[in-house]
């Protein structure tokens, strides 16, 4: 084990991948010279070289569809997308092709693509770059999505996707880059379409993904406090949703708050919290809760955007209102 | 090219763009009786682009298409009877049913689709080009595209990045003159694709694609400087839809004069003249063609009627290639 940040285990998983394997390459906006937006592919254009590590033009849509191309050209394409909010410049080659393409040919076709992006706010970045919008990817059919949301999982995950033979969106929340962890050099992939218990607890359910994961903890510490004990599930996939670890969580503790940075209007927070009720209602003492980001594009203020995203403090004060009211 | 066209070839040519054209009036006829539903694209008028496109690649090329592509899969040797059989939604279709008409796919014969977003595929092509030269595969991908795909961003997006990368790929943009009902001249402030090419930095040339040994001739050479790693060409093939786009449109934006004009250049019949004057085609001979092109579409429609549905408890089969939860 080693302590490393978030974007070193991101870094060293693609350098593994480029070392073991020769189809991998990795293409986006500014991964070469620049060294990654976000510094995930620092230094790797001096060891793989500008074949392997292309800088494209600002051009998403055509080089995520690029991507699919040499996926089914039998390349395994790692396709660097600066931000979510860059990606919806990609959604036709997303939604019409990568996720499509496998059934619409019969079976004939796989689209062995990873394409990673930087999701989420509380940078101070403003109402175009910080939004989080992988429910809407989630909501794909034919696409798997990751949520990493420790330095374990930038590499594991990132990892798996690369051995996954079908279209993977990798968001890393871009609050955690400069996040620490532990993280085994030598470990493999992680097992797409797992949650996890990160926390256990008696008392509610925590349920979170990506960025919030560290505030729901911080969260849970502090009712531990005031002697609630709360568990925190790490979801870490979206699609496909480990339903049952959530199910299992809730029949132990009979409560469940759902903690999202997006949106609360048909969010992914909505699909856990309609799986829960359709298929653990009789287990829950009282309504399962959400709570997500104010319903604004993400303002540039700090103290208004701090407003706007969930926060350890809001946890904590969910939390306890559902305990207050259900018992 | 022409003095060098043998009786055979000569043939296999009338043959192929006699296929298309018989296999298409077909498939509108089974529209018309609700054996194929969705949407209906013919491409009958435009069979010189594909059958002398197709005859100038090698079968280790890749070739991507559009939703408007019974003639490019034909001429790529896609069985009849398997593509018939898509347009019936039948299990044994080349897509299993799950495509139709506009998502016709063989990967054995390295044709990507069928793709019915315009401009959707040029990407695609990119990608394939750029996997080929990483691999160093010697081959070219042929990518089509309509007229109107010049209007999409993806258009000026993948030449640039093809020529950028010197890739590949030879463009083959099939210009029919209209985008659906848009004329070009009313959707393109600069109607003139081969500039536009030039622009993005891909040398271009225009061909008369109703003259199939023209059409042959120049792919061949372009193919040949992109196969030699000179990077990215583009080819207009001028050429022009006898039918309506679809068989939902009423044809309601062309001049009767515009459409009978260009019938006097039909890629077929002119291409049977030039033939008999060079006496490389006896009367007999064409009527067998057109007597074995009958057996072949009865056939390919004997196929598609007697497939097999895909039965429903496969419907969520091949959304992954490993089934896992939703």
């Amino acid at each position: 084990m080693k302590k490393m940040t978030y974007r070193e285990a991101a870094r060293g998983a693609l350098r593994d991948a480029l070392r073991s394997d020769p189809r991998v390459f990795l293409m986006g906006e500014d991964v070469g010279r620049y060294g990654g937006a976000f510094a995930v592919s620092h230094g790797l254009l001096a060891e793989f070289g500008p074949e392997r590590i292309r800088d494209t033009p600002l051009s998403e849509n055509t080089f995520v569809g690029a991507g699919i191309g040499a996926a089914l050209g039998g390349m395994r394409p790692i396709v660097e997308v600066m931000t979510v909010n860059f990606s919806l410049l990609a959604l036709d080659q997303i939604v019409n092709n990568a996720a499509t393409l496998r059934h619409m040919s019969g079976g004939q076709l796989s689209v062995p693509l990873v394409v990673r992006m930087a999701t989420g706010g509380g940078r101070q970045l403003a109402a175009q770059h910080s939004h989080s919008l992988e429910n809407w990817y989630a909501h794909i059919p034919g696409i798997k999505v990751v949520t990493p949301a420790t330095p374990a999982d930038a590499r594991g995950l990132l990892l798996a996707a690369l051995r996954d033979p079908d279209p993977v969106f990798v968001f890393e929340h871009a609050f955690l880059y400069p996040s620490e962890g532990d993280v085994d050099e030598a470990s493999g992939p992680a097992e797409i379409g797992r949650a996890l218990v990160r926390r256990p607890g008696r008392d509610l359910t925590v349920v979170t993904y990506g960025g919030c994961l560290p505030k729901a903890l911080e969260a849970a510490d502090a009712l531990a406090v005031d002697g609630v004990d709360a568990e925190v599930i790490d979801l870490r996939t979206l699609r496909p949703l480990d339903t049952a670890t959530i199910l299992a969580s809730v029949a132990k503790t009979h409560r469940a708050l759902v903690v999202d940075e997006g949106w609360r209007t048909g969010s992914f927070a909505a699909e856990v919290t309609a799986r829960i009720v359709e298929e653990g209602f009789y287990d829950l003492d009282g309504p399962v809760q959400r709570l997500c980001s104010a319903e604004v594009p993400l303002p540039y203020a700090k103290h208004m955007e701090d407003a706007a995203l969930p926060q350890a403090a809001t946890i904590a004060a969910a939390a306890r209102a559902m305990l207050r009211r259900d018992g | 090219m022409g003095d060098e066209l043998s009786r055979e070839s000569a043939a296999a040519l009338l043959r192929e763009m006699v296929l298309i054209r018989r296999f298409e009036e077909k498939s509108a006829e089974l529209y018309t009786v609700g054996k194929i539903r969705g949407f209906l694209h013919l491409y009958i008028g435009e069979e010189a682009v594909a059958v002398g496109a197709m005859r100038a690649l090698t079968a280790d090329d890749n070739v991507v298409a559009t939703y408007r592509e019974h003639g490019q899969a034909l001429a790529r040797g896609m069985p009849a009877g398997a593509i018939m059989a898509e347009m019936y939604g039948k299990a044994s279709g080349c897509s299993r049913g799950r495509g139709g008409s506009m998502h016709l796919f063989d990967v054995s014969r390295r044709f990507y689709g069928g793709h019915a977003i315009v401009g959707g595929g040029l990407p695609v092509a990119v990608g394939l080009a750029l996997a080929d030269l990483m691999q160093a595969r010697g081959a070219i991908t042929a990518c089509f595209f309509g007229d109107g795909a010049v209007a999409e961003g993806e258009f000026h997006e993948s030449l640039n990045l093809a020529a950028l990368w010197r890739l590949p790929v030879l463009f083959l943009c099939e210009n029919n003159l209209y985008a659906m009902g848009t004329a070009l001249a009313r959707h393109q402030a600069q109607p003139d694709i081969a500039r536009k090419a030039e622009a993005d930095g891909v040398p271009a040339a225009g061909v008369d694609g109703m003259d199939v040994l023209g059409v042959e001739a120049a792919v061949r050479l372009a193919a040949a400087a992109v196969r030699g790693g000179q990077g990215p060409r583009l080819l207009e093939l001028r050429t022009y839809r006898f039918r309506a786009h679809s068989m939902y449109d009423p044809d309601l934006y062309r001049a009767r004069d515009e459409i009978e004009q260009w019938k006097t250049r039909d890629p077929i019949t002119r291409f049977v003249s030039l033939l008999q004057e060079r006496l490389l085609l006896r009367p007999a001979e064409l009527a067998a063609i057109e007597s074995s092109v009958a057996a072949e579409v009865t056939a390919a429609v004997a196929e598609a009627e007697a497939g097999p549905w895909e039965p429903v408890e496969d419907l969520l089969k091949d959304v992954h290639t490993v089934p896992g939860p939703r």
